[in-house]
């Protein structure tokens, strides 16, 4: 058995899966990936099932050494430098780190959170399902908290088997789609479409928990701000006093007593996730029948990431090339994913 | 024939998930309706449903679009939601016995919420201990109970200015609710006294101990027994007394 040890670490990298659900009804967020396509790519570079606990590393930077044997990992989301013992390494790709050396990340471009998966996923006490980081409820594991220099993740010891890359479809780069509701009747129609019309930013105040919006004006509500607390979803973007919106992300409370006027849609909430604070985007309504469609094609293009895998011939392979173009992909892109046809071979 | 109840409005919650709203207001009758929605969802076990979050006066219900969608699901929520609901009798709530020390450094707010309702800290604490409460929902942070069915008497506005941070087991009282936090957490109600109960608590068997619609009643205790009951309680035992129906 090997081990991944956290060498160096910024703010905000923790242990995250696909979520915790079924516990709501008692007050207990669901946590999990931000990305959750980003956690999958990363998973099934090392063939592991999609949504198993990987390390979501935050805006900083972070380094991790292997100890005791060599150690599978793979990296996707947010791109960013990165380097196993000075030999630059790819995103979207395999990789492995051999015992003793460092994988040495540097801090996002074009994104806020990247993924490191470890083959064989992350050994852990699940509680309802999930080893996702809470820190406020002191729910995680193996550690119940964001990641701190010296932790140590058992791991499985690396074969010399092949290394792989994956090709993911580009990402939509347009308004972040939502449909109205639930409390969308609690705003007047001038107030809905300023909300439509303006350009946001999220605030560096932003966390797991909300992302908070600036750059817009105050929307107003119209019967004042306080409704009876109902449930929340991921993406609910609810309006406080000050007509400033926050995004509910993945740690969100339950319940919220402020009216919600919109809800990102399953498809874009991992690229709402990934935009960094100050970049200004926009929002655009579509219909619950448009909505539940890109939420169906956004599970199958999860379902079927194993298409998308490529060998990654070590000959061939222009490491830099391959790094610039993915730093690209996710940067501009000019396909929008309602639109995009996955390959019919490979 | 029994009349069919008023439908209740659906709301689009993004595309996983429909709130089912009874009421705007915090109001029992609509949430005797959530909880009844809730009982009825999980004996229909409808296909693609996955979690439900009752609330004061709606239903949240978390859904798998690819395997139902809005317009469906809604019909079916209607039919459920409109169908008369069993009589009290059966439904056979779990009632609760939980212990609480009031005032003095456990309800910090005891004597001024006595002093605003110009009465004696005794007299809150016989109303407070006199009534029959509900769970009406869960939420916020785990375990955090709000319960409906305050005396109208202590029913007094939060305070102006929400105190950051609040002790694990205050039981406190806010508008027209009092409720039960489990874990440190800030707060602007008023805080009348702490309990040993933890209704969550990692690594015990249940994880959770109340559930929506479960009744509660408090019983006073002195502090020492407080200091005893919360060691015991930390080592994972249940404390809250489950009374035979």
């Amino acid at each position: 058995m090997s081990k991944l040890v956290v060498s160096s670490i910024g703010p905000a990298c923790s242990v995250q899966d696909g979520g915790r659900h079924g516990a709501e009804r008692y007050g207990l967020t669901p946590s999990g990936a931000m990305d959750r396509l980003a956690l999958a790519a990363a998973n099934t570079l090392l063939g592991n099932d999609p949504l198993v606990a990987a390390i979501e590393i935050g805006p900083f930077g972070a380094a991790f050494t292997a100890r005791d044997g060599a150690v599978r990992v793979a990296l996707a989301g947010a791109p960013r430098s990165a380097d196993i013992a000075g030999r630059a390494v790819a995103f979207d790709t395999s990789m492995t780190i051999a015992d003793g050396e460092t994988l040495t990340l540097g801090f996002a471009k074009g994104g806020s959170f990247s993924y490191l998966a470890i083959e064989g996923g992350i050994a852990g006490e699940p509680m309802f399902g999930s080893l996702s980081v809470n820190a406020r409820t002191g729910l995680g594991s193996p550690y119940p908290r964001p990641l701190a220099v010296g932790d140590e993740l058992p791991a499985k010891t690396a074969n010399d088997g092949p290394e792989r890359r994956i090709e993911l479809p580009p990402r939509a780069n347009g308004p972040i789609r939502v449909v109205f509701g639930p409390q969308d009747d609690e705003f007047a129609d001038d107030a809905k479409a300023l909300f439509l019309d303006s350009e946001w930013k999220i605030s560096a105040t932003s966390d797991r928990m909300g992302y908070r919006l600036e750059g817009g004006p105050p929307i107003k509500h119209l019967h004042g701000h306080n409704i009876v607390s109902d449930g929340t979803v991921d993406g609910s973007i609810q309006v406080p006093g000050n007509g400033a919106p926050i995004v509910l992300m993945l740690d969100r409370g339950t319940t919220g007593g402020y009216p919600k006027i919109a809800t990102v849609i399953t498809a874009d909430f991992g690229r709402l996730a990934q935009t960094p604070a100050g970049t200004g985007f926009r929002f655009k309504t579509i219909t619950m029948a448009e909505a539940q469609a890109e939420a169906k094609k956004f599970a199958q293009l999860l379902h079927n990431l194993p298409d998308y895998l490529r060998s990654l011939d070590r000959t061939e392979l222009n490491i830099d090339a391959l790094h610039d173009a993915n730093v690209a992909g996710h940067a501009v892109s000019a396909v929008d994913v309602a639109t995009w046809h996955p390959p019919t071979s490979h | 024939m029994v009349a069919k109840l008023l439908p209740p409005r659906l709301l689009p919650s993004g595309d996983s998930a429909v709130t089912v709203e009874f009421s705007k207001n915090i109001d029992d009758a609509a949430n005797q309706r959530v909880l009844a929605l809730d009982r009825a969802l999980k004996v229909a076990a409808v296909d693609g449903v996955t979690e439900t979050v009752p609330t004061y006066r709606s239903l949240l219900v978390h859904y798998d679009p690819v395997r139902i969608d809005f317009d469906t699901l809604g019909a079916k929520l209607v039919v459920l939601a409109e169908a008369p609901m069993p009589a009290q009798a059966a439904l056979k709530a779990r009632r609760w016995r939980i212990p609480v020390a009031y005032g003095g450094e456990n309800g910090i707010d005891l004597e001024d919420v006595a002093k605003h309702f110009d009465t004696t800290p005794d007299a809150i604490v016989a109303k407070h201990v006199g009534a029959q409460y509900r769970v009406a929902m869960i939420g916020f942070s785990p375990g955090w109970s709000y319960l409906s069915g305050l005396d109208k008497s202590l029913h007094m506005s939060r305070r102006q200015n929400p105190r950051i941070m609040t002790p694990g087991g205050t039981i406190s009282i806010g508008g027209v609710q009092t409720g039960i936090q489990c874990l440190a957490a800030p707060s602007g109600w008023h805080l009348l006294g702490r309990t040993p109960v933890r209704t969550y608590q990692l690594h015990r068997d249940p994880i959770f101990l109340l559930e929506p619609g479960d009744h509660v009643t408090f019983v006073p205790i002195d502090a020492k027994t407080f200091v005893e009951q919360d060691r015991a309680a930390e080592h994972g035992e249940i404390i809250a007394e489950l009374v035979a129906t």
